[in-house]
C-alpha cells in the first residue's frame, strides 16, 4: 500500500483546535525509569485545556508510562522513578510537597482493560465522590446520574443502579469507568486504550462521548487506532522507543509529518 | 500423541481421581461412624429407674410423683434379693467357722456386685460418694454389672497362659439359701431396673457431677468455645493485620521474604512447642495469670494459629486483581482507603477460609492448653473468670478421660459423646463460617 491511499484512508479531525490554546499540563524533559531503563526519555511537550491530545506509537514505546506519569499511577510500581518536570497548575507534580490523593482527583484515569470495582454500579459511581466527602444521599444521587448521563450510559443502568456492577457488558463496564471518573469532576482524563477491548459500536459510542466530553475536560488518550487518533484529537504525540519524536496538531501530522519515523508509522511501515 | 491416547490418559487419570475420592470417603466413613454410633449413646440410652432418680435428686428434673409410684414399684421387685441375702447371712452365722470363712468372702463379692448394680442398700446409710448412692443408670451398663453378678472372674492357667474364665456363682453357692438369688436377679432385671428409651439432650448443657460419672459435658464445652473464641480474638486481628502490612506497606526485599519464610516454618512447628512455650513465656515471664488460665491458652493458641490466618489472608490479598487497587488509587484514594473499601472487601472470602480452617484446629489442639489452660475436673467459668482461670476443655477432656480416670471403662459413653460434640462444635463452627463466606460472595457478585 502506497502512501497517498494509506492517508486517504484516514479521516482527520475536522474540528481544528482553536489558534491559541491554553496549556494546562507541560512535561520538560520528563523520563521515567524502570530500574535502569528509561522507558520514557526526556519528553517536552503540552497539553491543551479543552482538547483532546492523542498519544500514538508503537508497542513498547512508552505510551502508557508517560500517562501513567501524568497523575503519577507509577508510584505504584516498585523501582519506578520519574526525572524532568511535569508542571500542573505552576506546580511540578512530582514535588515532594504535592498531595498525589488531590492530584488523582483532578487527573482522573480511564484504564485500557474495564476495571469497575465488584460492587453495585451506583456505588461504583460514588466511589470517588464518597472519598472526598460527599455524605448526603441526594447530591450522591444527583452525581451518579449526571456522570452516567455524560458517560452515555444512563439508559441503559437507570433500572439496575443497585445491582453489581460485574453483570455488565465490556462496553458498559468501560463506559461505567468513565462515569465513575468523571464523578471526581476531574479537569483532565486520562485514557489508556479505552476502546481497545470493544465492540465497533461500543468504540463509536465512546468516540462520541470524547467529542462531548472535551467542551468540559482536557482529554489525553493513548491509541493504537490510526484513524480514531485521526477522528478524535486536535493534537497528536507521536512516540517510538521512548523518545517522543513529533508533537503538533493532529491534521499536520497526519497529513504533512516532519520526521519520516512518522510518516512511516502512519503509513504502517512499522509498528 | 494420538486421540486414542490421549483419550485413554484422560480416562485412566479420572478414574484414579474417582478412586481417591471414594477412598476418602471410605476412610472418613470408617472413622465417623464409630463416633457417631457410640458418641450418640450420651445422648441417647436407655435409662434405668436410677438415671431418673438421679436426674430428681440433683437437677430437679422429673415428675416427683410419677417417680416415686416407680420407685415403689422398683423397690417391690428388689426387696426378694435383699430378703435372699439377709437369710443368707443369718444362715452363714449358725454355720462352723471354717464354711462361714468361704462363703463369707464370695458373699462379700456378691453384696458388692449388687450394690454396683442396684445402688446401695436400703437400709444403710447414704454413701459419701455420689457415684456410691446411684446403681447404674444406663442399662448397657446395668447389663454389664449384671454379668459381674452372675459370674466370678476366675483366671485359668492351666494352658500356661492365663485365660479369663467366667464361673457361675450359683454353682459356688448350691444347697443354701442364696442359691436362687442369681436366677431370679436375672429374669427380674428389668422390673428391678425399669430401664427406659431417653433423650438426655442436656448431656451438652449440664456440668459433670463426681468427675464424669453423672452428668455432662458442659464445663468442657465451653471452656473448649472460650478458648477457640479467645485465641481467634486474638489472632484475627492481628493476622489480618499483619498481612496488610506484609502485601500492602512494606517494602517488598530482603527482610519481608525474610520473615515469610519464618512465619511459613512457624506454621510447621509442633504443637507442644507452643504449648511449652506458651508455659514458659505467657504465664513464667509476664505472667498474664497467676495460674493456668483460660487467657494464657487463649493466647498461646492465638500464636499457634498466627501463621495460618497471615498466609491465608495474605494469599488472599495478593489474589485481588491489581486493577482494583488502580482503580482506586486513580479516583484519589489513600493507600489506607483503598486497602479498607477495595481490597478486604474482595478479598475477605480468602480471609474468611484462612479463619475457619485455624478456627478448626484452635478448637481441637490438645498440647497447647496442656501446659497454660486445661484442667481435668472444674466449673463452667462465668466470663469475668477466664482471665485468671483455667478451664477444662473438650481435647484436653477427651485424652483425659480415656487414660487418667479412675474409672475409665464406666465412663466410656461420657468419652465419646466429649469426641462427637468436639467434632460437632468444629463442624458447626465450619458450617457457620462457609455459610458467612458465601453470603459475601454473592454479594460481591450481586
Ligand atoms: N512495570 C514495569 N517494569 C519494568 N519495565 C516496564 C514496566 N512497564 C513497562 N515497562 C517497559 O517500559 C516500556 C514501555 O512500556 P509501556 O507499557 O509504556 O508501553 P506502551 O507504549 O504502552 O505499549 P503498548 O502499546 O503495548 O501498551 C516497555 O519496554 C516495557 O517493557
Ligand atoms: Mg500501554
Amino acid at each position: 500500500m502506497d502512501n497517498d491511499t494509506q492517508k486517504s484512508l484516514i479521516t482527520v479531525n475536522t474540528d481544528a483546535a482553536s489558534e491559541n490554546p491554553d496549556s494546562i499540563l507541560n512535561t520538560e524533559e520528563f523520563s521515567i525509569f524502570y530500574g535502569d531503563f528509561e522507558a520514557v526519555r526526556k519528553v517536552s511537550c503540552s497539553f491543551f485545556k479543552h482538547h483532546v491530545t492523542a498519544i500514538i506509537g508503537p508497542s513498547g514505546c512508552g505510551k502508557s508510562t508517560l500517562l501513567r506519569g501524568m497523575n503519577r499511577m507509577n508510584d505504584l510500581i516498585p523501582g519506578c522513578r520519574a526525572d524532568g518536570k511535569m508542571i500542573f497548575d505552576n506546580a511540578n507534580i512530582y514535588d515532594r510537597t504535592i498531595d498525589v490523593v488531590q492530584l488523582r482527583k483532578r487527573i482522573g484515569m480511564v484504564f485500557q482493560k474495564p476495571n469497575v470495582f465488584p460492587k453495585s454500579i451506583f456505588d461504583n459511581v460514588c466511589y470517588g465522590p464518597r472519598l472526598h466527602g460527599i455524605r448526603k444521599r441526594s447530591q450522591l444521587e444527583e452525581i451518579v446520574e449526571r456522570s452516567l448521563n455524560q458517560a452515555a450510559i444512563w439508559d441503559e443502568v437507570k433500572d439496575r443502579l443497585h445491582t453489581n456492577a460485574i453483570g455488565l457488558s465490556g462496553g458498559q463496564q468501560q463506559r461505567l469507568c468513565i462515569a465513575r471518573a468523571l464523578a471526581i469532576t476531574p479537569e483532565i482524563i486520562l485514557m489508556d486504550e479505552p476502546t481497545s477491548a470493544l465492540d465497533p459500536k461500543s468504540t463509536t459510542k465512546i468516540e462520541d462521548l470524547i467529542g462531548e466530553l472535551q467542551k468540559e475536560y482536557t482529554i489525553v488518550i493513548v491509541t493504537h487506532n490510526m484513524q480514531q487518533a485521526a477522528r478524535i484529537s486536535h493534537f497528536t504525540v507521536f512516540m517510538y522507543e521512548g523518545d517522543m519524536i513529533e508533537f503538533g496538531k493532529t491534521q499536520k501530522l497526519f497529513t504533512k509529518p516532519e520526521k519520516k519515523e512518522t510518516e512511516d508509522y502512519i503509513t504502517g511501515r512499522f509498528g | 500423541m494420538d486421540l486414542r491416547t490421549r483419550k485413554l490418559l484422560d480416562k485412566s487419570f479420572s478414574a484414579l481421581g474417582v478412586i481417591a475420592i471414594l477412598f476418602m470417603a471410605l476412610f472418613l466413613v470408617v472413622i465417623l461412624a464409630p463416633i457417631i454410633a457410640k458418641g450418640s449413646g450420651a445422648f441417647i440410652f436407655r435409662g434405668t429407674v436410677e438415671y431418673r432418680k438421679l436426674m430428681f435428686d440433683i437437677w430437679n428434673r422429673g415428675d416427683e410423683k410419677a417417680l416415686a409410684e416407680e420407685m415403689q414399684i422398683v423397690a417391690k421387685a428388689r426387696k426378694p434379693v435383699y430378703e435372699m441375702m439377709d437369710d443368707f447371712r443369718r444362715e452363714l452365722a449358725a454355720m462352723p467357722s471354717s464354711e462361714r470363712r468361704k462363703y463369707r468372702r464370695a458373699l462379700n463379692d456378691v453384696e458388692k456386685n449388687i450394690e454396683n448394680l442396684l445402688g446401695p442398700n436400703p437400709d444403710d446409710r447414704e454413701p459419701v460418694l455420689m457415684r456410691q448412692r446411684y446403681g447404674q443408670t444406663r442399662w448397657d451398663m446395668a447389663r454389664k454389672h449384671l454379668k459381674d453378678v452372675l459370674y466370678a472372674t476366675e483366671w485359668d492357667y492351666s494352658g500356661g497362659m492365663g485365660v479369663k474364665v467366667y464361673v457361675p456363682r450359683q454353682d459356688f453357692f448350691t444347697g443354701t439359701s442364696i442359691e436362687e438369688l442369681f436366677p431370679y436377679i436375672e429374669e427380674n432385671i428389668d422390673a428391678m431396673m425399669a430401664p427406659r428409651l431417653t433423650l438426655y439432650l442436656r448431656f451438652l448443657t449440664d456440668d459433670s457431677r463426681d468427675s464424669h460419672f453423672f452428668g455432662g459435658i458442659w464445663p468442657e464445652l465451653l471452656g473448649t468455645i472460650y478458648l477457640t473464641l479467645g485465641a481467634m480474638l486474638f489472632a484475627v486481628p492481628m493476622g489480618v493485620i499483619a498481612a496488610i502490612y506484609f502485601c500492602e506497606y512494606a517494602k517488598q526485599g530482603l527482610v519481608i521474604s525474610y520473615l515469610r519464610i519464618c512465619i511459613t516454618t512457624l506454621a510447621g512447628v509442633p504443637s507442644i512447642v507452643f504449648g511449652l512455650f506458651g508455659l514458659a513465656f505467657f504465664l513464667n515471664t509476664i505472667r498474664v495469670s497467676e495460674s493456668k488460665s483460660v487467657l494464657a491458652g487463649s493466647l498461646t493458641l492465638a500464636l499457634l494459629i498466627l501463621p495460618t490466618i497471615i498466609r491465608a489472608s495474605e494469599e488472599a490479598i495478593m489474589a485481588v486483581p491489581s486493577t482494583y487497587k488502580e482503580a482506586a488509587l486513580s479516583l484519589g484514594a489513600g493507600k489506607w482507603r483503598t486497602v479498607m473499601t477495595v481490597i478486604l472487601p474482595a478479598a475477605l472470602p480468602g480471609i474468611l477460609t484462612g479463619i475457619v480452617i485455624s478456627m478448626g484446629r484452635a478448637a481441637g489442639e490438645t498440647a497447647p492448653i496442656i501446659f497454660t489452660a486445661a484442667v481435668s475436673v472444674g466449673k463452667a467459668l462465668n466470663l469475668d473468670e477466664v482471665f485468671t482461670n483455667p478451664s477444662p476443655a473438650l481435647p484436653w477432656n477427651i485424652y483425659n478421660l480415656c487414660t487418667e480416670h479412675e474409672a475409665v471403662d464406666q465412663i466410656r459413653h461420657v468419652q465419646f459423646g466429649m469426641v462427637f460434640s468436639l467434632i460437632a462444635v468444629v463442624l458447626f463452627l465450619n458450617i457457620t463460617a462457609i455459610v458467612v463466606r458465601a453470603r459475601v460472595q454473592k454479594n460481591l457478585r450481586n
